[in-house]
């Protein structure tokens, strides 16, 4: 069946589907975000037992998309994944790190003789919610302002940055992508717990989480604004039919335009997100979790389709442009690419009972007697 | 512009942070299971003191899996940062398991994982135990897609070099997958984990009784244990042996090493107790062992199924043995010299657009292509691993393997004849039979790993090819970093599990 493809369908079928994956995990970062609100909206260790209790049942959801994240890249596009690894090496580190003490906060914060004390744990997750969401947007910002790497014949990836990818935190545009990220993050937190936590005794507790996300909004905007000029005004990595690459005038301008389903996506998320904002903060609704979530998977697709497709180089390199990644000479062989479709079918059903527990599970919102004993975390 | 130093960071890198993953993994392998069946014994009977039993081993396994997890994805992104050049030479058949065990096994663990602590009073009874089952599966499944992914690396088949790309190219998936000696990674890793998750629960019951306490509670879970842990050391005895099997074939360096056998012979005989001469090297006349006990002609039988058979030996194969058809590393070396300047002129003749003078040397290059990897080694002897550390390793891992087929029998035949709580010496054994199981278990990992060197893919790529160009300034950094980390999460997790033991099962 898919052995017929052609390579450049089957190449082009992956960046789709690790578009998804990224867009899922950037939908799933309500974890992170709900992670850095736990000092601001709790006002008492009840409060904030229940916010870790409701996000501690999703995190291990987040954890494991980004860890498919990797895979799905190594497995689809190995050039990117050795390039950007190997040579991004500190920005990666960094993310990594971010995650490794998230891990095990969950579990630990509140067990008797746990070492560190619970505020340590607190500090972590608290971390990998800023820091860590931070560095990933703006290793993804390099996806448009390219990175300081060249390739020889034999593939093997010469980072020319001394701060080998830390340098991408510098950039303005990458340093928005990712304060945008964050603030997001804390907006779609926000959203979660409103939806999963039982408020009926605690109002002043959920006024605060319900304007948190508006206020998170708010700051979120400007960061959105700038990246959205700058990427609509600024140049961007095109390639020709030879495969040779250039800097090409209003490139990311021109793929919105050549490809209106995109631009659409990303018009439509946009407004998702912010209805959702308004049906929490301002219509005191419960499910905004669901338009926001929606909204920033289409908006995270639009990113990455704008990145990747139309003949555009998604991992460009500023050094040396005839170095820079593009979705066809980065894959695997078709042999690859058509084995990993073939397993890539039971993607939906994943999906469908990550659903079916999540229903199961969130059927009864968590309240304090959720949080009593050693149930718990 | 590979830095040896650098190489060797690196190396040390991968073996601190798989080390540090692999105190976690088996008991998490091991332990799934057993709260798999002590659940499902609470179901059939409806007992409550079954649930309760069920929820202590559930909240250390909680514990444990935190940390697991942590470790782990640290391993999946270290690929791409320290071995970058691996990842693109192999990452067209390595990529695909690691992918695929995010794909079908960790989304397993991580959905059903919530269900299992979290669902008690949200889902079914019956839910319940399906959720409880499924991260048992979804664990153990973690671990065949990762062993796949490593038995290619020891014996990598079903894939062909590409010449244009400069990689290695999958050509047969199922290959990838049914590797004998994928299968044979996966049942005795499997089965040797679940020798791991029975001792933990020994260790913690027998200190129980020697305490008097929850005494009921940590005799019923001895009694599971020890019959999981009798089946399951028989069978990893029988995969081990099996391993050896497809180690004889698929690496004969690897199995001369363990055994530290330097001349080939017909009717070899197995060290079954040794000292290694450490100033022994290939080639010289000296004596391997400065003492040992050998067992003639059952290395032979072992490692060919076959009396009498021939053995190499690590002289065999580095110098060449040609009455039984063995060539030497050095000629080898030679044509892999020659492999790598023919491709080297192919790519400058691609690059020029000379048609014929591309052909030209990959025709050459195709007759020597086998050998492409041995042309980066720098000496016959480099493909030697260290014959002290895998030997010991070895043997620590067999030794402890029989002692243990011997102490779950001993556990088991005293539970059911209910005097387990008077033995005090064997109860003492069971609280130190888990450090023990732990120890044989990263051994058996030493003899894999370290056996395999110099290769990170057997006879293809040498480590010293496989890195990533970076400073070894940035790699040892990352190596402290990682060390400082993982010790302190795991000083944390000891103590909260130590209490947590201590605190021991509610209503029991
Ligand atoms: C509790 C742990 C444990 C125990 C008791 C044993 N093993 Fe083991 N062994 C492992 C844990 C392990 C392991 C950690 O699971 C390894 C590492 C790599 C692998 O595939 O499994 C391993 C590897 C390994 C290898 C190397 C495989 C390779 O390089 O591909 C051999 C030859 C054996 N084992 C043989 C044995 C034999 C003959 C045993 C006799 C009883 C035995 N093992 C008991
Ligand atoms: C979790 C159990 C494992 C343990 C305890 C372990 C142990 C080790 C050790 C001790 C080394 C150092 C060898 C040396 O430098 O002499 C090593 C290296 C390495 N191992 Fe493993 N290993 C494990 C699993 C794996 C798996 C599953 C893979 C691949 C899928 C793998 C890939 C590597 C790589 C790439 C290196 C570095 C290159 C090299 O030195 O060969 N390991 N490991
Ligand atoms: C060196 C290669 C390895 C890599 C790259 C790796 C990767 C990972 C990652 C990323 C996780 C976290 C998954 C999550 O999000 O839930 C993990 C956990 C896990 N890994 Fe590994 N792993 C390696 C070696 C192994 C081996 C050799 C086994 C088993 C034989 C294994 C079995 C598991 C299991 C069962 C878990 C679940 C968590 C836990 O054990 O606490 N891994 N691994």
């Amino acid at each position: 069946m898919f052995g017929n493809l052609d390579i450049i369908t089957l190449q082009q079928i992956w960046w789709l589907l690790a578009s998804v994956v990224g867009s899922l995990f950037l939908f799933l970062t309500f974890v992170q975000g709900g992670q850095t609100l736990l000092w601001q909206v709790s006002a008492d260790e009840e409060e904030k037992s229940l916010i870790i209790n409701s996000l501690g049942r999703k995190w291990e959801l987040t954890f494991t998309t980004l860890v498919l994240f990797g895979g799905a890249l190594f497995a689809a596009f190995p050039k990117f994944y050795a390039t950007s690894f190997g040579g991004a090496y500190w920005v990666w580190i960094l993310i990594l790190f971010t995650f490794i003490v998230q891990a095990v906060s969950y579990e630990y914060r509140t067990k008797p003789d746990n070492l560190l004390g619970s505020r340590v744990y607190e500090l972590f997750l608290f971390i990998n919610g800023s820091v860590g969401i931070l560095l990933i947007g703006a290793a993804v910002g390099t996806f448009f302002t390219g990175s300081n790497f060249t390739l020889n014949e034999y593939n093997q990836v010469r980072w020319t940055h001394p701060l080998r990818g830390l340098e991408a935190a510098f950039s303005l545009f990458n340093l928005s992508l990712g304060l945008f990220l964050v603030f997001n993050a804390r907006v779609l937190g926000a959203m979660y717990l409103v939806s999963s936590i039982d408020f009926s005794e605690r109002p002043r507790f959920e006024a605060k989480v319900r304007r948190a996300c508006l206020v998170n909004l708010i700051c979120a905007l400007p960061f959105l604004l700038y990246v959205l000029v700058s990427l609509l005004l600024m140049d961007g990595f095109g390639f020709d039919q030879a495969g040779v690459v250039s800097l090409v005038a209003g490139k990311y301008l021109a793929n919105l335009l050549a490809m209106p389903v995109v631009l659409g996506l990303l018009l439509l998320g946009l407004v998702l997100v912010i209805w959702g904002v308004v049906s929490i903060s301002l219509l005191n609704g419960r499910r905004g979790i669901w338009y926001g979530g929606l909204g920033t998977v289409l908006v995270g697709l639009a990113v990455f389709f704008t990145a990747g497709y139309n003949n555009t180089a998604f991992y460009p390199s500023k050094v040396d442009l005839q170095s820079s990644l593009t979705i066809y000479n980065a894959s695997s062989s078709h042999y690859t690419l058509t084995a990993m479709t073939y397993v890539a079918l039971v993607i939906p059903l994943v999906l469908l009972y990550i659903a079916w527990v999540w229903r199961l599970m969130d059927a009864k919102r968590i309240s304090t007697q959720d949080i009593e004993g050693r149930k718990a975390y | 512009m590979f830095d040896l130093q650098m190489v060797d960071w690196a190396r040390a890198q991968f073996a601190l942070t798989a080390m540090y993953h692999w105190l976690f993994v088996p008991l998490t392998l091991g332990l799934s299971f057993l709260c798999a069946f002590f659940e499902t014994i609470y179901v059939r009977t409806g007992r409550e003191e079954w649930k309760n039993l069920t929820r202590f081993w559930m909240t250390l396994f909680g514990i444990n899996f935190a940390i697991g997890v942590a470790t782990g994805i640290i391993l999946e992104f270290e690929f791409g940062t320290n071995w970058s050049n691996y990842s693109w030479m192999v990452g067209d058949i390595f990529g695909a398991p690691l992918a695929i065990e995010g794909i079908v096994a960790f989304f397993l663990e991580a959905t059903f994982f919530a269900v299992m602590f979290f669902g008690w009073d949200r889902v079914s009874k019956n839910f319940h135990l399906f959720s409880t089952w499924m991260v048992a599966i979804g664990s153990n499944l973690s671990a065949l897609w990762i062993l796949v992914a490593n038995g290619w690396m020891q014996y990598p088949i079903g894939m062909a070099f590409n010449p244009d790309t400069v990689r290695f190219e999958m050509e047969n998936f199922w290959a990838v997958l049914f590797s004998p000696v994928a299968l044979a990674k996966f049942t005795h890793t499997t089965s040797s984990s679940f020798i791991v998750g029975s001792f933990f629960v020994i260790a913690v019951s027998s200190w129980y009784l020697l305490k008097g306490r929850h005494i009921e509670m940590a005799k019923k879970s001895i009694i599971v244990a020890s019959v999981f842990g009798l089946l399951s050391a028989t069978y990893a005895a029988w995969t081990g042996d099996e391993s050896a099997y497809s180690n004889a074939s698929t690496q004969p360096m690897k199995l001369a090493a363990y055994e530290g056998l330097y001349d080939g012979e017909k009717n070899a005989g197995i060290v079954a107790l040794g000292v290694v001469n450490p100033a022994k090297q290939p080639g010289d006349q000296q004596q391997p062992f400065l003492f040992e006990i050998k067992i003639p002609g059952l290395l032979s039988l072992l490692a060919n199924r076959e009396l009498g058979s021939f053995v190499p030996g690590i002289n065999d194969l580095v110098y060449g043995n040609e009455q039984e058809g063995i060539t030497s590393v050095a000629a080898r070396m030679e044509k892999g010299r020659e492999a790598i300047s023919d491709l080297a002129a192919y790519k400058t003749a691609k690059r020029a657009g000379d048609a014929t003078a591309a052909e030209i040397s990959l025709a050459r290059f195709n007759t020597n292509r086998d050998s492409l990897g041995y042309g980066y080694l720098e000496s016959p002897e480099q493909t030697v691993p260290s014959v002290a550390i895998t030997f010991y390793a070895f043997h620590i891992m067999v030794f402890f393997g029989t002692f243990f087929l011997l102490l779950f029998l001993l556990f088991l035949i005293f539970s059911v004849k209910d005097t387990l709580a008077g033995k005090r010496g064997l109860l003492m054994l069971g609280v130190g039979s888990f450090f023990l199981a732990m120890i044989a278990s990263q051994s058996g990992w030493v003899v894999a790993e370290v056996g395999r060197q110099p290769w990170a893919i057997q006879g293809l790529l040498p480590v010293n090819v496989a890195t990533t160009d970076i400073g070894t300034g940035s790699v040892q950094a990352t190596f402290f970093m990682f060390l400082a980390v993982f010790t302190l999460l795991l000083a944390a997790e000891i103590k909260i599990m130590l209490k947590q033991i201590k605190i021991g099962p509610e209503g029991l």
